[in-house]
């Protein structure tokens, strides 16, 4: 080959490597997804099985109630939904899979508390509201305190939600909680309060079952921050 | 996306392109080159003269050596001559060149110190031979290298320097090691830029020159201790042919401490660079070929891609390392690995699976260089050393060459 005919072909054959590393990529981070996908209609048909069983507590003892109403996969699908949030190209899939993850989460919470009440026990949750490192400088803080809390109280519900999240639930819940933009916001048990807070802070605001447990522990259930 | 990740694109995209350049070239002349590969010892038509002059300054240890090694060559006694130039040296570097004065085919210089080139500008005084060649006084040929180098001439008249293969002579620690790989794969890269066209050095040890060389654009020149470059430079502004001969095999020392690479690196990569600056005119002419298209913006876009390289990982450190400190001051220090070896979490993105092809290449070359270069075949765990230690230690030398450069700090010491 002569003169810049070898160029053009060098760079014909260099954008060709590209293109296939680029079909590599989104071949396997489509697998990827459709590995949270079946992870979250697992979690769905769970929610599903629970909230079937509820409707027949009448019938059945408390006893009777899986506690652990989400499958364990919920404790890394978290991880795998942030994940994807930095790595996977496809951003739209990405973002539809963490509104459903969103609502399991809301549901798994109603599901809780209806068959604590129902079954006269009682829940620890913490609702976490987080946005993007840019508008959020200590949620990377916070999210290492509510990783800490979880290790140490087990039983200890804490449930993620991005604030910026373009999704009606969240809308519902920050509007009903009354969270502000001053990011990150906290929902202890019910009580709202914002900005960052420490392990100590968390824990003074927890109910006394939870940080000083009686024999019978609450329904157990683990989740991670996004 | 963001900056950093298209400014990572980018470098990417240009060392592939650089390695399929290469790679491309390979294809095309695969057949030459193997018609080459494990060919005889040739035989001359005629014996031209050549001067080997050996510049020497306190190689005490090493001198005879390779005066040795140049008498063994075979090549006829009345048309080799070895000159050999005492630098100034303050050790007992005389005394061995000494040993050689009734010796026929040697003559010995001694001089005031003035650096390598002086030396070797001396010796290019003191001959009327057709070639000339120099050789540094810690580096050994292979008997028949001449022969072969001598062919090259006589089958292209229009080739002016023939450079050699380089090979580290007896490696020790793991460091010579890394640097034997480094130097085979440096001939697969000569190989092909010869085919291109494109040398932008004749290295010191046992380069070739025509005599006219000397004649038409005149001798060494002082270039920040990296004159075996700036000659190449200026041949490739002449037009003048620099070819590689792959089968003749220059043994030569290599540091055996990281500091006395560092140093080795330090001189060539800053020469490298104001060599660069001061032939800029040369940059993408088409008269002068690939030289310009291809051999300097390469090595232009390796240096920045390095130092970029160099900011984005210790940026990218340094956060690391504050995310890390805040996870301990709060979660307290854990050392229990996560030991989720999930699939899930393996980097998946474009830019990985181009890496690996890029690595692949690289891995390509050197194991073409090193059977170009008979120094064995197939994969060795060498090549992963070589891999690691110069992607940590590389950036180094090249950021403080960079530096030098831009403050005028002065240029690196010879040793």
């Amino acid at each position: 080959m002569k003169g810049f005919q070898k160029y053009f072909f060098v760079l014909l054959i260099t954008c060709g490597i590209f293109a296939t590393g680029w079909y590599l990529s989104n071949y396997v981070n489509n697998k990827k997804i459709n590995e949270i996908k079946d992870i979250q209609n697992k979690i769905a048909i769970d929610i599903l099985s629970s909230e079937t069983q509820f409707s027949l507590l009448e019938e059945l003892s408390c006893q009777d109630v899986d506690r652990s109403i989400l499958s364990q996969e919920i404790a890394t699908l978290a991880d795998k939904i942030s994940y994807s949030e930095q790595n996977v190209g496809d951003k739209e899939e990405v973002q539809f899979l963490k509104k459903q993850y969103t609502i399991l989460q809301v549901k798994d919470f109603l599901l809780s508390k209806r068959i604590a009440e129902r079954c006269k026990q009682k829940i620890a949750t913490v609702f976490y509201f987080y946005g993007n490192k840019d508008a959020c400088t200590d949620c990377t803080k916070q999210s290492y305190v509510l990783d800490a809390l979880r290790e140490k109280y087990p039983t200890l519900r804490v449930y993620s939600f991005d604030y910026n999240l373009d999704l009606s639930t969240i809308k519902a819940l920050t509007s009903i909680y009354k969270i502000q933009s001053s990011l990150p916001g906290l929902v202890i048990n019910g009580k709202t309060v914002s900005g960052f807070k420490t392990v100590e802070e968390i824990e003074s605001l927890l109910p006394k079952e939870l940080t000083n447990p009686p024999k019978n522990t609450p329904i157990s259930g683990v989740k991670k921050t996004p | 996306m963001p900056f950093s990740e298209i400014a990572m694109y980018i470098i990417v995209f240009l060392a592939v392109y650089v390695q399929v350049f290469f790679m491309v070239t390979f294809f095309e002349r695969r057949k030459h080159l193997n018609s080459l590969h494990g060919e005889e010892t040739p035989e001359l038509s005629q014996f031209p003269t050549v001067a080997v002059i050996v510049p020497a300054w306190n190689e005490g240890t090493t001198v005879h050596g390779t005066i040795d090694s140049l008498l063994a060559l075979d090549y006829p006694k009345d048309k080799l001559e070895v000159i050999v130039v005492d630098d100034g040296s303050t050790d007992d570097t005389w005394q061995e060149i000494l040993k050689y004065k009734d010796n026929s085919q040697v003559r010995i210089f001694q001089k005031e110190n003035g650096g390598k080139h002086t030396a070797v500008n001396f010796g290019i005084d003191q001959t009327k031979a057709d070639f000339i060649s120099c050789l540094d006084a810690d580096s050994f040929v292979a008997p028949d290298a001449l022969k072969r180098m001598i062919n090259v001439f006589q089958r292209k008249p229009d080739v002016m320097a023939v450079a050699p293969s380089l090979i580290v002579n007896k490696p020790k620690n793991i460091i010579q090691h890394a640097q034997k790989v480094e130097y085979n794969m440096s001939t697969y890269n000569k190989r092909m830029l010869a085919y291109l066209g494109a040398i932008h050095v004749t290295p010191g040890p046992f380069s070739v020159f025509r005599k006219e060389v000397f004649q038409k654009i005149g001798k060494f020149k002082k270039a920040y201790n990296t004159e075996d470059q700036e000659i190449a430079y200026r041949m490739q502004e002449n037009h003048m042919k620099i070819d590689h001969c792959h089968t003749a095999y220059v043994f030569t020392s290599s540091p055996n401490s990281i500091k006395k690479l560092y140093v080795q690196r330090l001189r060539w990569i800053y020469g490298f660079i104001n060599n660069t600056i001061d032939y800029r005119r040369l940059i993408f002419k088409t008269k002068y070929g690939n030289f310009s298209f291809f051999t300097l913006p390469s090595g232009i876009i390796s240096i920045v891609a390095v130092v970029y390289l160099s900011f984005a990982l210790l940026y990218n450190f340094i956060i690391f390392i504050i995310k890390k400190s805040t996870e301990i001051s709060i979660k307290g220090f854990n050392l229990s690995f996560n030991t989720n070896l999930d699939w899930f979490f393996i980097n998946t993105k474009t830019i990985i699976f181009i890496s690996v092809v890029l690595y692949g290449m690289i891995i390509f070359s050197i194991l073409v260089g090193t059977k170009l270069s008979k120094q064995g075949q197939g994969f060795h765990w060498h090549i992963i050393i070589y891999l690691l230690l110069y992607s940590v230690i590389a950036p180094v030398w090249l950021l403080k060459a960079v530096w030098n450069t831009i403050t005028r700090s002065g240029q690196p010491k010879w040793r």
